[in-house]
């Protein structure tokens, strides 16, 4: 049992960090029907500025607590992310708002190329460590061990997630950008800038993605110019599970995905008599993908479009 | 508007269809240049290096180059003399992506330029398929780092290691684990890559033939970072070490997420985690840590001290096969000396027979071109930092510096 | 202008010349670019004929029936492992090249209908996840199939595989011309070139037949195309399985001319990239697509001379071209998509279609004041 609820851990701490990425994911794509494949790579822009930051600071010998300092990195992350976001939209995907659908995503693809090389040049080849500058205190539950930064990545995910739900169903620039999703032009006429949303669309899904590198580089202690391809397709996924374009579906799709990869991990082996391991779990993860889909086409929460091509 | 639009449109395509087939052109046009001796009647003896230089191994691929060059640029330095005339070496360095239909291109590209000689690749994925060509065309290769016994068994003559095959290092980790650490019940996890994959099955072998019992086999990638869910199974059969085959990249972080998770199993990794990386990636949790590196340690070898010296100063911290590259060079230029020919065909018969003092080993090959004897060193983390335990088989060096 | 290349394209003798011309040049292409630029152009030549099929198949599930296909590379690789299986010391089977070529092909068209049946209901983004799923599934399973029965022999991959050729005869060895040696690349160019020009041949049929057009008709509206009297169903699985099967003999001929085949090889970027060839090169359009595949498989070679040609201008290497040369890649996609949305080279129907859209802002800048 206390095996059980470890793997239980591990899954939900690993889902929030999907689905604060995923969020990214589905509020692009629910204004604007567009796969931002580029936002993984936003994250690892995150994590890496963050990383900078931090490192600067304690090699200056500034005599401020670990939590400020990185507090300070987040938010110089925070800063770049949105101004990347927003670059990324004007750049790569206004100019082709009306062109085939599929052309935005080679030069999402493009981007994320070229964010990775740039990434590469600036911060080097090398993996980067995070300095533990943060507590690790670990708490016992039933068994099973969870320490306080565990617990602060889920119960911050589960804020800014309550946080953007607000946002989107309570203030104005929520209702615009509910108005720009159901139909653009309409919401044209009702004196909505739409080209305003979708920016600031773009700038709030990078933000949370710096907090979402922030996340994944303390956690697991590392950063790399190549983590945002991994990360983005795992979210992409989660977002897709839970109903792309639906808030509440990409957390509700990046918890379970963390959960089913633990514990297709932990227990694949024991279900199939060893004949399976946990170099399955990706398979796993997909199979549970697939038949959702096949049950429900739009995702987990995702509304029933009608006939759309 | 519409037809001037039109027109002006087509223009813009025109001119950019012409513009970058222009280019295309001239780009090409640029590569080409055989030159084979210099104005002061130098010889240029080209070396390729082929490692990947982007992607996510781009770190470890850098550190070969950059050993690579810095013999090259040693070498330089001697002034060396071959069939009576003086040569210099020249570093044709290219990516192959760490993809082998790329590494296949560029071994290609590398016998246009005709060079005498291929350090590569990093990869046992593209050493392999690139060896065909070499073979083809009779162009020494050696590999500083591909482990896959496949590389050497395929019966190319030009095929050459100095690093030891996963058979090698793999016994001596799981007798190590077995008689050393008394394993009893090992736990072995590898980030299904031939080299990690391979390293691991040979370590299970080796560990069940000296008694010990395989609890789990668990698996992750080498783009991996979480490994909670699989360590968390790793604690429930209560193993008593554990043994990784993967690189620092994932062993760092898996080492703190052990920590994190309260293990209290012997974590033990092959050369892949054997690096000043997996201590700082393990942010201040590998204390105790063991593992395993082909040669032996630098600082026993005549010239290895001055050699990580040297090479910190220029390009910083050594990330793994820096010094295998070295060796890989700088045998091949020995060779090249001693049979006082550059041309790969008078110079690869002294190759397979050559005994040479390099940083990592005493350098010498069997029939296939495996590295013969190759001596393998225990490492722990004591104090944060790599200390060596001991150093199992491999003939030691002469104590004299050579050069 | 116009009216002279008009004129030009009617005319029946001009259309002669300049096929014959294209012949000869294709025939020759090995020669003359073995000479100037050297061999290992000539090996890029035999990739860019290799990822023509490739990109030709994906463009008859992405560019004729609009499905987006982001696991295209399963199919590659299940031609290359059939290959690698059947014909190398693995199991000690050397079954002959014809043989294998089109059982590759119609294993691969089979694991496209398997792909194709449960996602019928599914639309575009949705079946581009399920897509990149199937992708990534065919490839663990490849990477993990060597226990507990070694059948795939994992990541260490399967080596010396025979090389393409028939009867005793190796199109990979050099051989003997003239008095000189040629290496097997040059065979292997005019084997790639006769499987490519048939794939061509094919998707030139297929567009204008019966099936074609219910695929573009499924393309522009599924609904209608049903109300038609089409059997979307039947014809979605044919256009997996077609797309598939070009896969799978390219997967076989990449087997046997690499003489290797590991997991690596079959990742989700080669996907991407067989994708961004159809789409930039102009979706649905046979040139184009050929187009796209020549620039994307000749672009990141040519970029490597970024080093030199720093050398020419500048007289030093200012950035180390590895550093470069990826960015570059990266950058080009996105400027040639921004000035080419319909892609490099799109088909006429196609081309019109999108300027309308674009020739009328007048009209539409009434209704339409902040977009």
């Amino acid at each position: 049992m206390d095996i059980f609820l470890q793997q239980l851990i591990n899954g939900l701490v690993l889902g929030s960090v999907y689905a604060l990425i995923a969020l990214g994911y589905t509020m692009v794509y629910g204004i604007l029907e567009l796969i931002n494949f580029a936002h993984g790579e936003v994250v690892m822009i995150g994590a890496m500025v963050t990383l900078a930051v931090v490192n600067m600071l304690m090699a200056s010998g500034v005599d401020i607590p670990g939590i400020m300092i990185v507090a300070t990195g987040l938010l110089v992350a925070i800063a770049v992310c949105m101004a990347l976001g927003f670059a990324i939209e004007r750049i790569a995907y206004r100019p082709l708002r009306k062109a085939p659908r599929l052309a935005p995503l080679i030069t999402a693809i493009g981007v994320s190329i070229v964010l990775q090389n740039v990434a590469m040049i600036i911060w080097g080849r090398q993996y980067i460590s995070f300095p533990p500058i943060l507590p690790m205190t670990r708490h016992d539950i039933g068994g099973a061990g969870i320490t306080d930064l565990q617990i602060f990545i889920f119960v911050l995910a589960l804020v800014l997630m309550a946080g953007l739900v607000l946002l989107v169903k309570k203030t104005r620039i929520g209702r615009a950008m509910r108005a720009t999703a159901q139909a653009p032009e309409i919401a044209g006429l009702m004196g909505v800038n739409v080209n305003a949303v979708i920016s600031f669309t773009f700038i709030l899904g990078s933000a949370l993605a710096a907090v979402a590198g922030l996340m994944v580089s303390a956690y697991y202690g590392i950063a790399h110019y190549y983590m945002g391809f991994l990360l983005g397709l795992k979210a992409f996924t989660a977002a897709v599970l839970g109903g792309i374009g639906n808030i509440a579906g990409a957390m509700l799709g990046g918890l379970l995905l963390g959960v089913i990869e633990s514990m297709a991990a932990g227990y694949i082996g024991d279900i199939t008599g060893g004949f399976l391991g946990s170099h399955y779990q990706d398979v796993f993860a997909f199979f549970v993908l697939i038949g959702v889909l096949v049950f429900r086409p739009s995702g987990l929460l995702g509304e029933r479009v009608a006939e759309r091509a | 508007m519409s037809q001037k639009r039109i027109r002006e449109k087509k223009l813009k395509s025109r001119l950019l269809a012409v513009l970058l087939s222009a280019l295309l052109l001239n780009l090409a046009a640029c590569g080409k240049n055989e030159t084979a001796t210099t104005g002061d009647g130098e010889v240029v003896v080209k070396i390729g290096a082929i490692q990947p230089l982007t992607g996510p191994q781009a770190h470890l691929g850098k550190d070969n180059e950059n050993g690579t060059r810095m013999a090259i640029d040693d070498a330089n330095a001697k002034g060396i003399s071959i069939g009576g005339r003086k040569v210099r070496f020249e570093l044709l360095s290219e990516d192959d992506q760490a993809d082998p239909k790329t590494a296949t291109i560029v071994a290609q590209k590398m016998m246009d330029e005709k060079v005498n000689g291929i350090i590569g690749h990093l990869n046992s994925g593209t050493t392999i398929p690139a060896s065909k060509i070499y073979s083809d065309a009779g162009i020494v290769q050696i590999s500083p780092s591909a482990t896959n016994p496949k590389y050497t068994e395929q019966g190319f003559k030009t095929a050459f290691r100095v690093m030891p095959n996963d058979v090698q290092q793999g016994k001596v980790l799981g007798d190590f684990a077995v008689t050393r650490l008394g394993a009893k019940k090992v736990a072995i996890i590898d980030d299904r890559t031939a080299y990690g994959q391979g390293l691991a099955d040979q370590f299970e072998a080796a560990a069940k033939a000296a008694g010990a019992e395989i609890v789990t086999r668990q698996y992750t990638t080498d783009k991996s970072t979480d490994f909670m869910a699989i360590l968390t199974a790793v604690k429930s059969e209560k193993a008593d070490v554990l043994f990784f085959g993967g690189m620092d990249a994932q062993g760092g972080p898996m080492m703190k997420q052990f920590k994190t998770l309260g293990l209290n199993a012997k974590f033990l990794t092959g050369d892949g985690g054997s690096t000043p990386e997996f201590i700082k990636l393990s942010g201040g949790s590998a204390e105790g840590a063991y593992s395993s590196l082909p040669g032996l340690p630098l600082d026993k070898m005549p010239g290895g001290k001055t050699f990580a010296d040297k090479f910190t100063a220029k390009y910083g911290q050594i990330q793994l096969y820096a010094p295998y590259c070295y060796d890989a060079v700088s045998v091949m230029i020995a060779a090249m000396q001693k049979a006082d020919s550059i041309d790969p065909a008078k110079y690869l018969p002294v190759l397979a027979g050559i005994t040479h003092d390099g940083v990592t080993a005493k350098v010498s090959f069997d029939a296939k071109g495996d590295i013969k004897d190759g001596a393998i060193t225990l490492y722990q983390v004591k104090n944060g930092k790599w200390e060596v335990l001991e150093t199992v088989g491999g003939v030691p060096a002469p104590a004299t510096p050579a050069n | 202008m116009p009216s002279n290349w008009q004129r030009l394209k009617s005319d029946r003798r001009a259309a002669h010349v300049a096929f014959v011309a294209l012949g000869l040049l294709l025939a020759a292409a090995p020669f003359l670019v073995g000479a100037s630029l050297g061999n290992g152009w000539v090996r890029i030549l035999d990739f860019v004929l290799l990822y023509i099929m490739l990109a030709l198949g994906l463009n008859i599930v992405v560019g004729y029936a609009g499905l987006l296909d982001l696991g295209y590379v399963a199919f590659y690789a299940v031609g290359a492992y059939l290959y690698a299986l059947l014909a190398s010391p693995h199991f000690g089977l050397h079954l002959p090249v014809w043989l294998i070529l089109p059982l590759g092909a119609l294993v691969a068209g089979l694991f496209g209908m398997m792909l194709g049946a449960p996602t019928l209901r599914l639309r575009g983004d949705y079946l581009a996840i399920v897509t990149l799923g199937f992708g990534e599934i065919i490839r663990i399973f490849l990477n993990n199939l060597n226990a507990p029965v070694n059948i795939t022999n994992g990541p260490q991959g399967i080596s010396m595989i025979d090389p393409l050729g028939a009867g005793g005869i190796s199109l990979s060895q050099s051989f003997e011309l003239f008095g000189m040696q040629v290496p097997g690349i040059y065979a292997i160019y005019y084997l790639f070139l006769a499987l490519a020009l048939l794939i061509v041949f094919i998707s030139l049929r297929l567009q204008d037949s019966r099936i074609g057009r219910a695929w573009v008709a499924i393309r522009e509206d599924e609904v209608a195309a049903e109300a038609m009297g089409i059997n979307t169903r039947n014809i979605k699985l044919l256009a997996f399985a077609m797309g598939a099967s070009f896969g799978g003999i390219s997967g076989g001929l990449f087997a046997g001319f690499q003489g290797f085949v590991s997991p690596e090889s079959f990742n989700l970027m080669e996907s991407i990239m067989i994708l961004c060839m159809v789409v930039l090169g102009g979706m649905g359009h046979i040139p184009g697509v050929i187009l796209g595949a020549i620039l994307l498989t000749v672009l990141p070679e040519a970029l490597r001379y970024i080093g030199p040609l720093q050398e020419a201008l500048f007289g030093r290497v200012v950035v180390d071209p590895a550093d470069l040369r990826m960015l570059i890649f990266g950058l080009a996609l996105i400027v040639v998509m921004i000035f080419r949305p319909a892609g490099l080279w799109p088909s006429k129907t196609r081309r019109r279609e999108f300027s309308s859209e674009a020739e009328v802002p007048e009209q539409e800048a009434l209704y339409d004041a902040k977009r």
